[in-house]
């Protein structure tokens, strides 16, 4: 499904290196975690694997399907198949929140060459999706993330997950600012998603996101390499030991 | 020459291609403004409200040419049931118009309001126009006072079942338009009002709304969308008691558009909102110059403006709420905000407050900024692609402007309408 070679990527605008050799394969099927403490480069994957401006990949390759996804847009990126849930999701004041789901929907249609979806099977399927988030329609007309709680965009996230059905889903940081409830509802959504033909990249700091969505690859990934590759029982170490136990043991 | 002197000749350069109409009873009128104009002069760029505007094409003698547009999608405001007036160059069609026939209003021209004896009118006419003059010179409305050639009288006595609609056609590149029309909305009257069109190569409309205690006026224009056409417009509204005033302008095209609005809120508890949306490409000045003074307790008054501008063009923002002694509780906001396409185009904003009563809550505001990126990579990356991505947040930014628009239909023809306007510039 997505598979990563010797990703190196450094900032646009200044000279650091953020990953540094970044080698990655996630399966059709398989839910891979990546663990790793600040600054050690999870969300510059996101972003690059995403297409966000302001990254520079100096050497490697990552490809979606066989596809070399770095050179395409983030809307071929995502027609292609790929779909980021933002660590922090972005407000748009003045777009309604179902006029976005609905163009985004119908665009990746075109691009892939399918037809748009109709207004009534669009409605009858967002409205049956929401409902599953606890989203209310109330929710659905407000302006895109505007005035809602952390755990309502990130509800909101996993709505727009539902409704794109994309190949590959990376989420960023999802359990961030999330309280226990919230964080099922969200863990919820995701494992309704989890199918054969989907991979899925879930990043995150702690372990307790992974008690809810069951991984079953666990990489560890600091200073911008993935320095330890396990199963579940990983993410168990790293909460038992702390990354400073892991990482002095690989070096 | 000295300043004055430059004025002067300019005046009457621009006085001398006139003729005053023969207008029986409106002629003292008429007359009062000619001194006015004569007193004042006509704008130049050395005047301080003038400042951001050049107002030389709008008061030289010959109006530049300015080529017809054609669109090819049905007029604005075409599809809703309403009483459609128009006139062709500044000229009343009545082949093309409606009957002025309808339950709730009388509507008459103005020069039949001396032979038809309508007193209320000839009170109204230039009346709005002389008190708006101060503390602010507007030279070119008391210019359209003394010289409009044509115009309606409104008179709204009812609830109206349907919008009055004024379709201004510009059909001679060399036309030049001067309208003049007073509306007089009587207690608990009330009107919806649309206009559409560019009118003339260059226009000067006048529009004195007289808005008794209890009335309601909304009013929606589109001044067309022809590039090279120059338009001077002023609004003149009075309320009085519980009266409601709301007014939503868009602007899309045009080389030179000033759009000035003075608004007295006479009466208590009366509630005025002006609003516009522009949008701007290449050879485009747009100024939008307001002013709002609460002269009574409890009154409300808003406005919002929003100016899309890329490839060089100017968007202008002149607003001010004077709050008169014991103006108590008055409401003011006011907010003028730009979104600037690229670093070629340019926003200018003079937003002013002068307050004289201790319990009021005034507030305003004024950004410029280009587009969220932000937004645009979160847009992307759900699959939408970057140009109507673009769109989008475009038409975001004046959703707030978009907004202000009571009727829900309408306010979603002038949506769809920017949608399609948008995605055939790229």
């Amino acid at each position: 499904m997505l598979e990563i070679k010797n990703l190196h990527v450094k900032l646009e605008d200044e000279e650091k290196q953020i990953l540094k050799g970044v080698d990655l394969k996630v399966e059709a099927g398989k839910v891979h975690a990546i663990m790793g403490p600040n600054g050690s480069g999870k969300s510059t994957l996101s972003y690059v694997l995403s297409g966000r401006d302001g990254y520079e990949v100096t050497e490697g390759s990552a490809e979606l399907e066989g596809e070399d996804i770095l050179e395409l847009e983030p809307e071929e990126r995502a027609a292609a198949g790929m779909f980021l849930a933002f660590q922090y999701p972005v407000e748009i004041p003045g777009v309604g929140n179902m006029t976005f789901l609905r163009t985004a929907v119908n665009a990746q249609r075109k691009a892939r060459g399918e037809e748009e979806l109709s207004a009534s099977d669009f409605l009858k399927e967002v409205r049956a999706k929401a409902k599953t988030l606890k989203i209310d329609a109330e929710m659905l007309k407000r302006p895109v993330n505007v005035g809602f709680s952390g755990g309502e965009k990130k509800r909101n996230e996993i709505l727009q997950m539902a409704m794109l059905e994309p190949k590959l889903c990376i989420l960023d940081e999802t359990d961030s600012g999330l309280d226990v409830d919230a964080m099922k509802l969200v863990a919820d959504g995701v494992n309704a998603l989890r199918d054969e033909g989907r991979g899925f990249l879930v990043i995150t700091h702690y372990q307790r996101l992974l008690d809810h969505i069951k991984p079953d690859v666990v990489h560890i990934l600091a200073n911008g390499r993935i320095v330890k590759t396990g199963g579940p029982e990983l993410a168990l170490e790293v909460e038992n030991n702390g990354y400073a136990g892991i990482l002095a043991e690989e070096a | 020459m000295a300043l004055a002197e430059v004025k002067q000749s300019a005046t009457q350069a621009r006085l001398m291609a006139l003729t005053l109409p023969e207008s029986g009873c409106l002629k003292a009128a008429r007359q009062a403004a000619l001194s006015r104009v004569q007193t004042m002069g006509l704008p130049s760029r050395r005047d301080e409200y003038w400042k951001y505007t050049k107002p030389d094409t709008l008061v030289q003698a010959e109006a530049p040419k300015a080529a017809v547009f054609h669109a090819e999608e049905d007029p604005m405001f075409n599809a809703f049931e309403r009483l459609n007036i128009v006139f062709v160059d500044g000229v009343f069609d009545a082949e093309a118009s409606d009957d002025l026939d309808l339950e709730g209003l009388t509507i008459d021209r103005i020069e039949d309001i001396c032979c038809k004896d309508i007193h209320w009118a000839k009170d109204l006419y230039g009346v709005l126009e002389a008190r708006g003059q101060t503390p602010v010179e507007r030279p070119l409305a008391a210019l359209n006072t003394a010289f409009a050639t044509d115009g309606v009288a409104i008179r709204v006595t009812g609830k109206v079942s349907k919008p009055i609609n004024f379709t201004y056609v510009h059909s001679d590149e060399n036309s030049d338009a001067i309208l003049h029309h007073v509306i007089r909305v009587e207690s608990g009257a009330e009107v919806t009002v649309l206009e559409n069109g560019p009118a003339a190569s260059r226009f000067n409309k006048c529009m004195e709304i007289d808005i008794a205690d209890g009335g309601k006026l909304h009013l929606v224009r589109a001044q067309g969308r022809d590039h090279e056409r120059r338009a001077a417009t002023h609004l003149f509204a009075r309320l009085g008691k519980e009266s409601v005033f709301k007014s939503f302008t868009l602007t899309v095209n045009g080389v030179l558009t000033r759009n000035e609005a003075v608004i007295e809120l006479t009466g208590d508890d009366a509630v005025a909102h002006i609003a516009g949306a522009c949008v701007g490409d290449g050879d485009f000045h747009h100024d939008d110059t307001v002013f709002i003074t609460h002269d009574a307790v409890n009154c409300e008054s808003r406005q919002v403006f929003k100016k899309v501008l890329r490839n060089g063009a100017t968007g202008v923002f002149q607003g001010k709420i004077l709050v008169k002694e014991g103006a108590q509780k008055t409401d003011g906001y006011q907010i003028s905000q730009s979104l600037l396409l690229d670093e070629d185009s340019q926003f200018l904003a003079k937003p002013e407050l002068e307050i004289y009563a201790d319990d009021v809550a005034c507030s305003h505001g004024s950004t410029s900024g280009a587009i969220d990126e932000e937004g645009l990579f979160y847009l992307r990356s759900r699959g939408v692609d970057k140009a109507d991505a673009t769109d989008l947040m475009t038409l975001a930014f004046l959703a707030e402007a978009v907004d202000e628009i009571e009727d829900p239909e309408i306010a979603a023809d002038i949506v769809s309408r920017l949608e399609g306007w948008l995605a055939r510039r790229r």
